[in-house]
């Protein structure tokens, strides 16, 4: 299957040796994304993290012993798995930039997609958002607030590039042509050591453009052909090879077939 | 043999009860036919398109009436009360400290400006406006990307009416039945070439 392509493609470039793991990210996006703090989240099956930070390992007893830490968003696949599976075409990638969008009220919860996506990116919700009281008044208007049954995930917190390209019409500028650093997700505008880069792949006047192209960048599973838009980059070679699982061509930083 | 004796007589018997059944038929006759039917019809479709859509819209009047025409007669445009902010969102209804920039005193003999001034201006309450293209919470419409339109295209024309139009809640969502419907949305953006793509519209 060939990835659907745009002129703009929007995506991410995670530098994990600089990721303290802090999990800044994880917070500046259930604020913007309005996801309600649950009464018990000891299970991790149930709770809502659209960002998540994973810990990996390389296995080894001190003094080898080594950690890294993970920021894990939705990859924005350019050959989304879990669009093709939804039964009432609730998520769709057929805008441009290449985010994978979602319209909440359509979708039924079948959770088809979430077995779909090999990244675990999606998330069901089990239960009604409650805001403890005082709350309510501090949800972002950015996003909506999804009720129990349907199925979320990251965005790239769409609604801050309506806005951005709201202000480039303002200010005389083009829409389609966003100067590097006017849309921000809010991970990426919160990360305190610089680690998560956003930015337009094909622009070469962003950042991203040089950094997705790196010697050390990777894509997770690459293998699987899924033409992600978040690229990892890393000097360690365990943890690009946990990147790929080891599995792809059995040498770490595998293949790279982006642009 | 002993089978196919009793087919036929059951069969014989079956053509028995069913001339008594045609027979009692006629009888009943006027009990039955057409005009049942269209009067059942007829109440079905009054009721469906006549009653009902009064039973699940109430029906609301702006808290002033506010006549779009006699500011129009004074030389305003629609973006003179109606405007953008510097951030390119759209400000929508105007507020207090802009109504009265020219209405901090009655200045004419209408006596909805009076009732305006009194209840709204003078207590530095916000008028409660009633806004007919309400969108429920996860629509996300940028004004700033359809500027190129006129506001007419959309909106209904207020800008010749003395008094605003009726409004219509729908007593079950609470919305607008005047707000545009997502079909028109994507019809406007299909024959436009625009993505359909859900966070285009969706948030």
């Amino acid at each position: 299957m060939k990835a659907k392509e745009f002129n703009i493609k929007w995506g991410m470039v995670i530098d994990l040796d600089k990721c303290t793991g802090c999990g800044a990210c994880m917070t500046a996006c259930q604020v913007e994304n309005n996801i309600a703090p649950m009464v018990d989240a000891s299970n991790k099956l149930r709770t809502l993290s659209w960002m998540l930070v994973y810990e990996l390992s390389n296995k080894k007893a001190a003094p080898d012993a080594e950690i890294a830490y993970l920021p894990r968003p939705c990859m924005q696949c350019g050959n989304p798995t879990c669009v093709p599976v939804c039964p009432v075409i609730a998520t769709d990638k057929n805008e441009e930039g290449g985010i994978v969008s979602q319209i909440y009220p359509r979708c039924i919860g079948c959770r088809y997609c979430m077995a779909a996506c090999p990244y675990h990116a999606r998330y069901f919700n089990w239960e009604d958002p409650i805001f403890p009281k005082g709350m309510e008044k501090t949800l972002s208007p950015n996003t909506s607030v999804r009720p129990r049954g349907v199925v979320e995930k990251c965005n790239f917190c769409h609604t801050r590039l309506m806005k951005a390209k709201d202000k480039a019409r303002q200010e005389g500028g083009n829409p389609e042509a966003l100067a590097d650093g006017a849309y921000m997700p809010a991970c990426a505008e919160v990360c305190p050591t610089g680690a998560i880069s956003f930015g337009d792949i094909k622009n070469p006047e962003h950042k991203v453009h040089e950094l997705a192209k790196g010697e050390n960048a990777y894509r997770l599973l690459e293998k699987l052909g899924l033409a992600p838009q978040v690229y990892y980059v890393s000097k360690r070679e365990w943890v690009r090879k946990l990147g790929d699982n080891y599995a792809a061509t059995g040498k770490a930083g595998a293949e790279k077939k982006h642009s | 043999m002993k089978t196919q004796f009793s087919v036929a007589k059951f069969d014989q018997k079956l053509q028995e009860r069913w001339g008594e059944v045609m027979e009692e038929k006629k009888q009943c006759k006027g009990c039955g036919g057409a005009l049942p039917f269209v009067i059942g019809f007829v109440a079905a479709v009054i009721a469906g398109w006549v009653l009902f859509p009064d039973l699940i819209y109430s029906k609301k009047t702006q808290p002033i009436r506010f006549s779009h025409k006699v500011h129009q007669e004074q030389g305003m445009e629609c973006s003179s009360c109606h405007t953008f902010r510097d951030d390119g969102s759209f400000a929508g209804l105007p507020n207090n400290e802009s109504c009265m920039q020219c209405h901090a005193d009655v200045i004419g003999t209408d006596p909805a400006e009076v009732a305006y001034v009194e209840k709204y201006a003078k207590t530095g309450k916000e008028v409660p406006w009633l806004i007919y293209q309400y969108q429920p919470d996860n629509v996300y419409f940028s004004h700033k990307a359809h500027e190129s339109f006129e506001c007419k295209s959309c909106h209904p024309d207020v800008g010749k009416t003395d008094t605003p139009p009726v409004y219509y809640e729908n007593r079950l969502s609470g919305y607008s039945k005047q707000t545009m419907k997502m079909w028109q949305c994507e019809r406007c953006h299909a024959e436009n070439g625009v993505s359909n793509a859900c966070h285009v519209c969706h948030k």
